[in-house]
C-alpha cells in the first residue's frame, strides 16, 4: 500500500507549475522587451535572435499553444476527434473584428474600449471581448455538438470537418450574408483596436508586451486544463475516452460530459481567435483554412495527447518551424553553401515525415500522458505482463 | 406494495434482430434472483435493458414502483441500480483505485464512499494488494473482482451481475459465489446471470430459465434444481 502510483506523482508536480511558469515567462518577457532592444547588446546577438526567434514568432506560437490546449481537451481528454477546430478560431477572430474595430461604422458603441470616444464602430474592452469570443464559441460548440455527439467517432470527425469548412466559407463570402456584410469578405477587417495591458494600449509594434499578454492567456488555459483534469469532469472525460459504455454504467452522463468537452475546447478556440486578431492586428478570412485544423491536431498528437506540457511543446515546435525556424535555417544554409533552395516549400514534407516517424517510434508523443502511452503500446504487452505478477507501473 | 424490480413483457431488438421477445421478471427486496439459459437466450439483453443501455420496444420496467424504461442510464444508476457488465469492462489503463472511484461517480458523500471502499476491499483482499496497479495488468479473476467491486461502489439497492464467473478457475468461481452471498447479507438485492447454472441455483432464491428470448420456466431455485427438464438442459445431469 505504500506504493505511490505514477499518476499521483504527476499531479503533485503539476501543483507547482505556476512558479516555474512565472519565472520562465518573465525571463522571456524581459529578454524580448528590454534586453534585446538594449543598445549595449552586441549586435550579433540581436540579429541572431531576430533571425531565429523574433518576438512576433514567439507570440504566434503562443496563440497556437492556446488553441492546441483547447483542442487537447476535446481530443486528448475526452477522446473525440475534431477536424474542424479552425471554425472556433474564425468565430473568435470575428468577435474581435466586430466588437473591437470600426467595422460597424454606422454604430457608435463604446464600452471601456481603447480608442477615443466618438470613433465610429463598436469598441468594447479587450478583456470583455475575450470572454464574449470564448462564450460565443462555446455556444457554437454546443450547437454543433448537441445533434452530432451521439455519432460514433469516425462520423463525428466527418461532421466536424464539415463544420470547419462551412464557418470559414461563410466568413470568406460574408460580404453579402443574406444582405448583411458580416466579414468584409476577402478584404478582411483590417484594423483591430489595440489591446490594453492595463496601463498601455498595445499597438502593432508592442510585441514584447503582447508576449506578456499571451503568456498570461496561455497560463489561464494551462490552469483550466489541469484543474478540470483533476476534477469530477476530468475523471468523466477519462472514463468516456477509455470505455463509453462502461462509463455510462458508472453513471457518467455521456452527452453532458461530451458537450462539456466541446464547449470548453471551443471556448479556448475563441480566446485564441481574439488573441490572434490582436496579434496580426486584423481578421483575414483566408487565414482560416482546413490546414489549420490539421496543423493544430498535429501539435496535439506530436506533443502528447492529454498531456498539457507535451501539447505546449508540440504547438511551440511546430508553429516555430512553420513560421520562422525553417526559413531561418534556409537562409543560413543558402548563405553558407551558396545554394538557393526554398526551404519553406518543404514545410509540409517535413511535417509529414515527422508525423510518420513519430507514429513509428514514439506514438504517444514527445511528452506523453502515462495512460496514453499504455494505450499506444498495448499490443506489445506479453503474457507475463498481463498475468498480474509483474507490477507494470509505467516509466 | 410493489416489488423492487418489475419487468413486464419487454421486447428488445437490435435493429431488426429481436433479442428479447417477451420477458417478465420480478425481483423482491433482499432476494437473489438468477436468469439462466444458453447463449443468445436474451439474458444479457434483459439486464442491459434494465440498466438503460437499450430501450425496450415495448413493455414496462419499474423500480420501487417508478417507471424506469426510457430513462437515461446515469439516472438509473442514481436510483440505485448498478450493473457489473458482461466481459467485465473495467477501465484497463486506470488503477484499481481509480476504477473504484469511478464506480462512485455519482456520489458526493466522501466519507461514505471511503467507507464503502474499505468494505469492498475487505470483500476482496486481493484488490487491496493491487490498489495502485493498472487494472488491465491484473489476472482475469482479479479483473472480475474489480468489476463486481466497482458496481458495489455505486451503493446499489439492486446489483445486476452479468456472468461473474465467466472464464474463471474453479477456486475463483467458488470465491465469487461466496462473495455474492456475503453481498446479499449486507442488504443488497441481486439479479444474477449465470451460465454455471448449478452454482447459480445454489445461491439463488428464485430463478428464471430463458430460451430464445422468452421465459420458459420460472420458480424457486429449489424447484428448478429438481425439475427434470432444467437438469437435463442446463445442469448437465
Amino acid at each position: 500500500m505504500a506504493k505511490v502510483s505514477v499518476a499521483n506523482n504527476v499531479s503533485k508536480s503539476n501543483r507547482n507549475w505556476i512558479r516555474g511558469y512565472t519565472i520562465a515567462g518573465f525571463f522571456l518577457f524581459i529578454t524580448y522587451q528590454f534586453l534585446l532592444p538594449w543598445d549595449g547588446l552586441p549586435s550579433g546577438i540581436y540579429q541572431t535572435v531576430n533571425q531565429w526567434m523574433p518576438p512576433s514568432a514567439v507570440n504566434e506560437s503562443l496563440v497556437y499553444v492556446i488553441m492546441a490546449l483547447g483542442l487537447n481537451i476535446v481530443v486528448g481528454y475526452a477522446g473525440l476527434l475534431d477536424l474542424g477546430y479552425v471554425a472556433f478560431w474564425a468565430i473568435g477572430g470575428y468577435c474581435a473584428g466586430w466588437f473591437m474595430s470600426e467595422f460597424f461604422y454606422f454604430l457608435n458603441i463604446h464600452f471601456f474600449g481603447s480608442v477615443p470616444a466618438g470613433t465610429p464602430g463598436i469598441h468594447i474592452n479587450f478583456w470583455m471581448v475575450l470572454i464574449i469570443g470564448g462564450f460565443v464559441c462555446a455556444l457554437f460548440g454546443v450547437l454543433i455538438g448537441a445533434p452530432t455527439l451521439r455519432l460514433k467517432s469516425d462520423y463525428l470527425a466527418l461532421v466536424t470537418l464539415g463544420f470547419g469548412e462551412i464557418i470559414p466559407q461563410v466568413f470568406f463570402n460574408g460580404e453579402n450574408f443574406f444582405g448583411f456584410n458580416i466579414s468584409n469578405g476577402t478584404k478582411g477587417i483590417v484594423v483591430v483596436d489595440p489591446s490594453p495591458a492595463g496601463f498601455k494600449n498595445l499597438g502593432p509594434f508592442d510585441a514584447g508586451w503582447k508576449l506578456l499578454l499571451f503568456l498570461f492567456l496561455t497560463a489561464v488555459m494551462v490552469f483550466i486544463s489541469l484543474r478540470l483534469r483533476r476534477g469530477r469532469l476530468g475523471r468523466a472525460w477519462l472514463a468516456v475516452r477509455e470505455d463509453e459504455l462502461a462509463a455510462s454504467m458508472m453513471g457518467v452522463p455521456l452527452m453532458r460530459t461530451k458537450l462539456a468537452a466541446y464547449a470548453v475546447g471551443a471556448f479556448a478556440g475563441g480566446l485564441g481567435g481574439v488573441a490572434f486578431a490582436t496579434h496580426v492586428n486584423g481578421v483575414y478570412a483566408e487565414r482560416f483554412n482546413f490546414a489549420i485544423s490539421i496543423f493544430l491536431l498535429a501539435m496535439v498528437v506530436l506533443g502528447g495527447m492529454g498531456n498539457v506540457w507535451g501539447v505546449i511543446l508540440g504547438a511551440f515546435v511546430l508553429s516555430w518551424v512553420n513560421g520562422n525556424g525553417l526559413s531561418a535555417f534556409g537562409r543560413v544554409y543558402n548563405d553558407s553553401f551558396g545554394t538557393s533552395i526554398d526551404f519553406t516549400s518543404f514545410t509540409f514534407l517535413l511535417f509529414g515525415l515527422v508525423l510518420i516517424f513519430m507514429m513509428l517510434f514514439k506514438r504517444e508523443g514527445l511528452i506523453p500522458e502515462s495512460r496514453m502511452k499504455l494505450l499506444m503500446h498495448e499490443g506489445e504487452l506479453d503474457d507475463a505482463d498481463s498475468d498480474g505478477k509483474k507490477q507494470k507501473a509505467g516509466k | 406494495m410493489s416489488s423492487m424490480l418489475e419487468v413486464k413483457n419487454i421486447q428488445v431488438a437490435y435493429g431488426k434482430i429481436i433479442a428479447v421477445k417477451d420477458v417478465s421478471v420480478t425481483v423482491e427486496k433482499g432476494e437473489i434472483v438468477t436468469l439462466i439459459g444458453s447463449n443468445g437466450a436474451g439474458k444479457s439483453t434483459t439486464l442491459r435493458t434494465i440498466s438503460g443501455l437499450i430501450k425496450p420496444k415495448s413493455g414496462e420496467i419499474s423500480f420501487n414502483g417508478q417507471r424506469i424504461d426510457g430513462m437515461p442510464g446515469h439516472d438509473i444508476v442514481a436510483m440505485g441500480i448498478c450493473h457489473s457488465p458482461e466481459g467485465r469492462r473495467i477501465f484497463p489503463r486506470m488503477t484499481v483505485k481509480e476504477n473504484l472511484e469511478l464506480g462512485a461517480f455519482l456520489r458526493n458523500d466522501k466519507a461514505a464512499v471511503n467507507a464503502d471502499m474499505e468494505r469492498v476491499l475487505d470483500l476482496f483482499p486481493r484488490l487491496k494488494e493491487r490498489i495502485d496497479q493498472r487494472a488491465g495488468t491484473m489476472s482475469g479473476g482479479e479483473q472480475q473482482m474489480l468489476a463486481v467491486s466497482r458496481a458495489l461502489m455505486g451503493d446499489p439497492k439492486l446489483l445486476l451481475l452479468d456472468e461473474p464467473s465467466m472464464g474463471l478457475a474453479p477456486v475463483l468461481v467458488e470465491l465469487i459465489f461466496e462473495t455474492i452471498v456475503k453481498i446479499r447479507q449486507q442488504g443488497v438485492t441481486i439479479l444474477l446471470i449465470e451460465q454455471n447454472a448449478t452454482a447459480a441455483l445454489e445461491v439463488a432464491d428464485r430463478a428464471y430459465v430463458l430460451e430464445s428470448g422468452k421465459v420458459k420456466i420460472s420458480g424457486s431455485a429449489k424447484e428448478l434444481s429438481a425439475d427434470d427438464k432444467v437438469t437435463k438442459a442446463y445442469l448437465g445431469h
